[in-house]
């Protein structure tokens, strides 16, 4: 189609204010979907998405609209995908910004609207959920007009729901969203902004062209990774794919490539023709890193293989996921697994527990740091176990945390992020309730409970996102635990010097409680290299043994022992000690200021 | 209740009549069975009558039925006589459980035991209550040698909590009894953990036992059954006693070896009498895991490695032996491998060198080394033996050491 008959455009929310009910309407309307197909939350293909009500991977959908095609990119809503969001924004030219009317901006909602701004796209601003009996689109309609500078009047209300106000925010996207303008005779140059794994079929890019045009069978290459392909098929989702002989520019669509590995196609690299390859690449292209690290053990160490196959199944689909083997020598064979950040950590988890029918023990996670050894060399320690013990110099990761909050919550917040070593940066009032702070913070102090103290001090209003800003400079150190006078690998931890001696104080405290009474005294020691910080004892138990045995009771008391050794045998062995799996997680919940 | 019994039982082929009592030819059994091997020496016979169902008792005991003491003495006799091949010709142990076997109708229980095969150590299980001068006479007539009585408690709220009929003097009545008829073993059982007891209170009943002189005494913690009326009256003050457990078994078992009591058995306790072993032979052969056989309703026997149960219905047990057939049995074969674990579960409760050879399959030496490492258990080549504190932790010890 001619581009100037072409939007492509995002829908901006935050969770829960509605963007995918609006993207179903849009395909009601349209008639892309029979009213009779129509299931709730259709673009949210995965189970686990339409649950938590988050879209975790991007579609792009097309619909036509009064001799128009648009194309429907769908965004991560979550700030772990803050790259993916970015590359979705940079394929369009417009974005929908939906706020809720009841809720008003919420924290995520902004840091999408700054990268809409940043991408130079046409944001169409519309007010959610007008039918609900605690809305207020007009507060809502000012703060959001306020934030991106338009007026209160070209706020366009809806109610995604019943279906109110939707055509006009479809005419909207028309009149107000520029067409492209890529240059359609240029060399083919196309973004990958998404890509999914079909067993049958490998690799498939979702890609938005740019400049020139792809046709089937075109020989393709990734530009900033040098993957080579051929176009098998080239096509468009509505909602079913649809195969076209050509993807021209300014259109959006998929390209199978019968690649067997999803990481060989990254989202944000640029796709061109080896017939008449294009010089420069597009902007933007960066190697996502994660940044949250831990352990994913079997409760059972039989499912080791299992665990492996299912790793292997979610890396399909999940480019940012890295795993690699661990072995624990308390919790067996594992995987050492790198997430963007907490809820894609949360998701492969419960994907990996729900799809895959796995029991598994995940350790507390942690950061990456930079490492400075003795040597001189600067190593990524991605595992407490692995931090050499005597180092130069170390740097952490830290963040950008953007944090809205009713004004009666500001003292409470700065007070968390203070003792999180956070440094304030600035505040700024959205409206007279609602204050925007934001403050820097290392990631390793957010990634055990900040979020969850975040929500429980604000009474869940509170709203979060963050962005990595880069490592600094860190006075971290490892903290080792000993039972019974052994290292238990899974459960050291690196924190900041000056929290080393509570965080060790309250580790053991929550051992000496999880570990059951043994037939000898155990110490458990926290330790930083040889010093011992803090110790507790489990003492030994007095008394293990039943009463009565006599005749009749051989066969009861023989089973009553064979099930106590089966008992035994599920619990981790460690210095002679046997220490159940909840142990492990006691170090998860190590915030004594709850 | 009872508790150091539950099994066993002997014969000695005695003519079943009618209700006469007859007299038991002395020691020989009167028809020589052809028996393989040496044969059981160890018998094992449940009298399952009681005035009252204790709460917390869990042994198969049924009330009511009077009547029919005279017949279950015809049903565990035909029994006998169904099993006798299997006894050998001397049996070295009797001994009569319940239930309460004394509250058996005069008769009847003379009758019984009349046509029981006399034993070198013949216990009776006794409530304090049923003991009076003619009961002790009565046993004394039919050979009964060892008396254990289910004293429990000398505090009358404890009694009472337990659903005793026995008050405090029938324990010191009943002893002073027994000896005035010549008993010269008597043990005392007593329970500790009872909802309500004290520390005060456990050392109140320890001292009054031991002012009784007992030649033996059994020290039992209650073990409430999940699920029981009693348990469901008792339950946060049973867990407060659980709490309590570890402090009652070392005072316990400090008491009674202060006084010169031989711990010879995790809950068993006997006096260091010149020239005699107050032990409790027939337990013993339990502990050393010999054969016995059990006769009478729930009575569990084990012979030539398979172990059999006799269903716990009164009515059906005196049906099948009515008709002359065995009573329905649960079977449970015991494998080479059970039967050393067994060996092992049972052995390290006592309090001598429990010979290993043969048992090595069973053991993780490895586990024996590192136990042995914490002064849990002493091995010399071919024993192994708990040390005082291993014994306390028995139970953990034991799990410890069986091989996977």
């Amino acid at each position: 189609m001619d581009q100037t008959h072409i939007r492509n455009f995002s829908i901006i929310a935050h969770i829960d204010h509605g963007k995918s009910t609006l993207a179903d309407r849009i395909l009601q309307l349209t008639d892309t979907v029979a009213d009779r197909d129509m299931k709730e939350q259709l673009l949210d293909s995965m189970e686990l998405e339409r649950e938590r009500g988050i879209t975790i991977k991007a579609q792009a959908v097309r619909v036509m609209w009064k001799g128009h095609e648009l194309n429907l990119i769908d965004t991560p809503g979550h700030v772990d995908f803050t790259y993916e969001v970015s590359r979705s924004l940079q394929a369009c030219e417009g974005a929908l910004l939906v706020v809720d009317a009841a809720q008003g901006i919420e924290a995520q909602t902004l840091a999408n609207a700054y990268l809409a701004i940043e991408n130079n796209l046409e944001i169409v601003p519309l007010v959610n959920k007008i039918d609900l009996p605690q809305a207020d689109p007009d507060a809502a309609a000012a703060e959001v007009a306020d934030l991106i500078g338009e007026s209160a009047d070209r706020v366009l209300r809806i109610s995604a729901k019943t279906g109110e106000g939707v055509t006009a925010v479809l005419d909207a996207i028309v009149e107000r969203i520029p067409a492209p303008s890529g240059n359609a005779v240029a060399p083919a140059r196309a973004l990958i902004f998404d890509s999914s794994y079909d067993q049958y079929r490998g690799v498939v890019a979702f890609v938005r062209i740019v400049d020139g045009r792809f046709e089937t069978r075109d020989a393709l290459r990734a530009m900033a990774q040098g993957t080579r392909f051929e176009a098998e098929e080239l096509g468009f989702l509505s909602p079913e794919r649809r195969a076209v002989a050509a993807l021209e520019a300014g259109e959006v669509g998929y390209v199978i490539t019968g690649l067997k590995d999803v990481s060989r196609l990254r989202v944000g690299d640029t796709l061109t023709s080896e017939r008449r390859p294009a010089s420069e690449p597009l902007p933007g292209y960066k190697d996502v890193k994660p940044m949250v690290f831990a352990g994913l053990f079997p409760t059972d160490s039989d499912e080791y293989p299992e665990l492996r196959d299912a790793l292997e199944k979610l890396k399909l689909n999940d480019a940012a996921l890295f795993y690699e083997p661990e072995t624990s020598q308390a919790l067996g064979f594992g995987f050492r697994c790198g997430f963007l950040g907490l809820l894609h950590m949360e998701i492969v988890r419960e994907r990996l527990e729900r799809e895959f029918d796995l029991d598994l023990l995940v350790t507390a996670p942690n950061v990456a740091y930079r490492v400075l050894e003795r040597n001189g060399d600067w190593v990524e320690v991605h595992n407490p176990a692995d931090m050499p013990r005597e180092i130069e110099a170390a740097e952490e990761p830290y963040i950008k945390a953007s944090i809205i909050v009713p004004k009666e919550y500001v003292g409470q917040v700065m007070e968390l992020c203070n003792d999180r070593r956070g440094r304030f940066d600035h505040m700024e009032y959205l409206s007279e309730e609602r204050v925007h702070l934001h403050y820097e913070l290392p990631l390793g102090e957010i990634v055990l409970d900040f979020y969850d103290q975040l929500k429980s001090r604000t009474r869940g209003y509170a709203s979060f996102d963050y962005d990595v800003s880069g490592f600094r400079p860190g006075e971290v150190v490892r903290v080792d635990v000993l039972v019974g006078g052994e290292q238990v690998d899974a459960l050291s931890l690196i924190v900041h010097r000056d929290f080393a001696y509570d965080r060790g104080k309250l580790l053991v405290e929550r051992l000496r409680k999880e570990i059951p009474r043994q037939m000898f005294d155990v110490a458990i020691q926290a330790a930083i290299g040889a010093r011992i910080i803090a110790r507790e004892t489990v003492k030994a138990r007095r008394k293990d043994v039943l009463a009565k045995c006599y005749g009749g009771d051989i066969t009861r008391k023989r089973k009553l022992l064979e099930k106590q050794k089966k008992g035994k045998k599920r619990m981790k062995q460690v210095g002679g000690v046997d220490v159940p799996q909840e142990a492990f997680l006691a170090v998860l919940n190590l915030d004594e200021r709850k | 209740m009872r508790s150091e019994n539950r099994h066993s039982i002997g014969t000695n082929g005695t003519p079943i009549r009618d209700g006469s009592r007859r007299t038991v030819p002395e020691g020989g059994p009167s028809a020589p069975s052809p028996g393989r091997g040496p044969g059981v020496r160890h018998l094992y016979v449940h009298v399952p009558f009681c005035a009252h169902r204790c709460g917390y008792c869990d042994f198969v005991t049924v009330t009511g039925h009077e009547g029919e003491h005279g017949g279950y003495v015809d049903a565990l006799l035909a029994e006998l006589e169904l099993e006798r091949r299997l006894l050998a010709d001397e049996v070295e142990t009797l001994f009569l459980g319940g239930g309460t076997p004394t509250f058996t109708e005069p008769a009847a229980l003379a009758r019984l035991l009349a046509a029981l095969p006399r034993a070198a150590e013949t216990t009776v299980e006794a409530n304090p209550e049923t003991v009076t001068p003619s009961l002790a006479a009565l046993l004394g007539e039919h050979g009964v040698t060892r008396v254990s009585l289910g004293a429990q408690s000398f505090q009358a709220h404890l009694l009472e909590t337990l659903e005793r009929r026995a008050r405090p003097n029938d324990v010191r009545n009943a002893v002073r009894t027994l000896r005035a008829a010549g008993f010269d073993n008597i043990s005392l059982d007593l329970i500790y953990g009872i909802p309500g007891q004290t520390v005060a209170d456990l050392e109140r009943d320890l001292d009054e036992a031991l002012a009784l002189e007992p030649e033996h005494v059994s020290a039992y913690e209650l073990e409430a059954k999940p699920g029981t009326r009693f348990t469901h009256a008792h339950g946060g003050e049973l867990e407060r006693q659980v709490e309590a457990m570890e402090d009652y078994f070392e005072r316990v078992v400090a008491t009674l070896t202060d006084a010169g009591y031989r711990w010879y058995e995790t809950a068993n306790f006997c006096r260091f009498d010149a020239g005699r072993d107050l032990r409790a032979r027939h337990n013993l052969a339990y502990w050393l895991g010999r054969d016995y056989l059990g006769i009478g309703v729930g009575a569990v026997s084990t012979v030539d490695g398979e172990r059999w149960r006799n269903a716990p219905s009164l009515p059906r047990y005196l049906n099948s032996l009515r008709r002359g057939e065995r009573p329905h049995r649960e079977l449970e074969p015991l494998d080479a491998g059970t039967r050393h674990r067994e060996r092992l579960l049972l052995g390290l409760r006592l309090d001598e060198p429990l010979a290993t050879a043969g048992l090595d399959a069973a053991l993780d030496r490895d586990a024996v080394a590192t136990l042995e490492r914490r002064g849990l258990v002493v091995t010399t080549p071919g024993s192994l033996t708990l040390t005082r504190r291993g014994r306390f932790l028995g139970g953990g010890v034991t799990a410890e050491l069986l091989a996977d």
